[in-house]
């Protein structure tokens, strides 16, 4: 263990108060105000989704600004940014859980609960893009009664089964890693309700040696099937592009570059988390700023692969003197939607540079502003992709153009709302820091002081 | 043996306290024992002779059937609809893989949480030990040993009074 890891908390608090101080989150909520402002705001923008969805599905698709030939954009967009930003969670709690840093533990619960939210914003998006969403279930291998199949050679096929897949093992995994927390919660609550509440929940943990250690093993082996599924989710999604045509998309570095910038804006969107949640409830003694010295540092790494991948792009672009890449890249560069190109270099990387300084990233609110920026350059960077590969495609006759509709963004932002709502349910009812993990981690290094 | 018991629950307040415990506990001869703890606690198993859990090869067993379900399911939907594309084939073997593998994936997380609660005996919401008086600290910072009633060497007092020696903070007595 490094010096740095082993004191990444302070090591003069008691086992027992850090769990009295996170299981008192939920059981006596100290900042009911601010959350109770921030879930009207939330279901405002809920409110807006569903109104959104219901003039979607009264209306039609038509009510979007898509069109032949820019016929993906906002829905596939925000699709892959929302998975993208998902995937953080996953690779917090599964990557590192494995290469055992353990200045994850204070970070996973809440970035898996992210990531469920993330990946249920993003899931809904293809399904109000079907046109008739209520033929959904055609999607699925079942008897049909007029003897067709889906079609599993196409990869709008294998995207409803990584994404589903997605869903259910990122659940099973942050409900598995719950349970102890869910138990320590059920011994310190004190009201009928919440005792029965988390109870239930608990499914009866009780923490014997027999069970840790079958625990421990079926949750590291998850962790370990988590990994690969991250890489080979967003792989499959950059497949519905890199397996077109499409010049722009038809591209081998289009897997990496997605996995890669997914991690990065996923990452900005922990931060902001993160940071957002340690000063909401006090949390300075377990989110250290030597926690977000170290998300910083990750941040900017994956920035720069991240970089390495719009490089690589134009290298692959001119190498390839495809005059139909040549012309999606000088639009990219210079065309109609030339500022998402440079919005996305500049939000995405220029800001990213400040954490090149250590004190960047240790204040809270400078590494906030910058993943803030990058969570927008990503955006950009998505919707870069999606309509500067498609409005001018290999047909001058059916080049055309993309304006956002009002119900492209109400429906985007509703999303917003989408996984705010159930994500601040789950910060009111739900330990949001795992307890165990940080109590071993203070054993660990109390352990490693003494001794 | 006086009233059936389900056996002699030892609190201890720290995971070394515990292990030294566990061990005397295993050297006097008891057999029936398990700790419970707020976390897991490295080198506990060993100590009591846990058996090795066999979790891995459920997660083994599921991963092959999840890849096998993929590949019969998407073999047996081309075989019994083929549309001709191209003239690509139909048995796609460079196209399959990403269902196998999510299946795989899936399959075998779920199998491996599933034997995991399964072999736990979980959920189970009651226990004789949640009766316990100061069992709720097991979550917290506490550390318990528990001696099952049903260990050959087990006698009320004298396991109790083994205990009190083994240091323990406070020994209760939990009924059936």
């Amino acid at each position: 263990m490094t010096d740095r890891s082993a004191d990444i908390l302070p090591a003069d608090q008691s086992i027992g108060r850090v769990s009295d101080q996170l299981t008192g989150i939920p059981l006596h909520f100290p900042a009911g105000r601010r959350w109770l402002i921030a879930m009207v705001f939330a279901s405002l923008l809920l409110l807006m989704f569903v109104i959104s969805v219901i003039a979607l599905f009264t209306r039609g698709v038509g009510i979007w600004g898509i069109n032949i030939p820019v016929n993906w954009a906002f829905a596939i967009h925000n699709y892959v940014w929302w998975l993208g930003i998902g995937h953080a969670g996953t690779l917090i709690s599964a990557l590192l859980l494995l290469t055992q840093s353990e200045w994850r533990n204070s970070l996973n619960r809440f970035a898996e609960t992210m990531t469920l939210f993330a990946v249920v914003c993003a899931g809904i998006y293809p399904v109000l893009h079907l046109g008739r969403p209520w033929y959904l279930y055609w999607m699925f291998p079942y008897p049909a009664t007029m003897n067709v199949w889906p079609q599993f050679r196409s990869p709008l096929e294998w995207d409803i089964w990584a994404v589903l897949t997605y869903l259910t093992v990122s659940f099973a995994f942050w409900y598995t890693g719950l349970i102890p927390d869910l138990a320590a919660a059920r011994d310190r609550a004190t009201t009928r309700g919440w005792q029965i509440f988390f109870g239930v929940t608990s499914l009866g943990w009780r923490g014997s040696a027999t069970h840790w250690l079958r625990w421990s093993q079926a949750y590291r082996l998850t962790a370990g099937l988590a990994v690969p599924l991250v890489v080979s989710v967003h792989s499959e999604i950059s497949l519905l592009f890199a397996a077109g045509q499409i010049p722009g998309w038809h591209s081998t570095i289009f897997p990496p570059y997605f996995v890669l910038g997914a991690a990065f804006s996923g990452f900005a969107v922990v931060s902001i988390i993160a940071i957002s949640l340690r000063s909401w409830f006090g949390l300075t003694n377990l989110v250290t700023d030597e926690h977000l010295d170290l998300l910083g540092t990750v941040l900017l790494a994956t920035g720069l692969m991240t970089a390495y991948g719009y490089i690589f792009e134009i290298f692959g672009a001119l190498y390839s003197g495809d005059p139909h890449e040549l012309q999606t890249l000088s639009d990219r560069l210079t065309g109609a939607y030339a500022w998402t190109y440079w919005g996305a270099i500049f939000f995405n990387f220029v800001p990213l540079q400040a954490l090149w300084w250590r004190s960047a990233r240790r204040t809270g609110w400078s590494l906030m502003l910058i993943s803030i920026s990058v969570a927008l350059g990503m955006w950009l960077e998505r919707y870069m992709i999606l309509v500067t590969s498609l409005y001018r495609d290999f047909l001058v006759s059916s080049w055309g153009g993309f304006t956002p509709t009002f119900w492209d963004w109400s429906t985007y932002f509703g999303t917003i709302g989408l996984f705010l709502v159930p994500f601040l349910i789950a910060i009111r009812l739900i330990p949001l820091i795992s307890i165990f993990e940080t109590e071993e981690l203070l054993h660990e290094e109390q352990e490693a002081r003494h001794g | 043996m006086a009233e059936s018991s389900y056996g002699l629950l030892a609190e201890f307040d720290s995971p070394e306290a515990l292990k030294a415990a566990a061990k005397q506990a295993r050297a006097a001869g008891y057999r029936r024992l398990d700790a419970f703890t707020p976390f897991p606690v490295e080198g506990l198993a060993q100590i009591l002779r846990l058996p090795k859990p066999n979790i891995s090869w459920v997660g083994l067993a599921g991963g092959v059937a999840g890849a096998s379900v993929a590949l019969l399911m998407q073999c047996y939907v081309n075989y019994d609809f083929p549309i001709n594309v191209g003239g690509r084939p139909l048995y796609a073997f460079s196209a399959f893989p990403v269902v196998m593998f999510e299946l795989t994936i899936l399959f075998s997380a779920l199998s491996m949480i599933a034997a995991m609660l399964w072999q736990n005996g979980l959920p189970r919401l009651n226990h004789p030990l949640f009766d316990a008086r100061r069992f709720y600290l097991a979550s917290k910072d506490r550390f318990f040993l528990c001696i099952a009633d049903d260990d050959g060497r087990f006698d009320q007092t004298e396991t109790g009074s083994f205990l009190r020696r083994a240091g323990a903070k406070s020994v209760e007595l939990t009924a059936l």
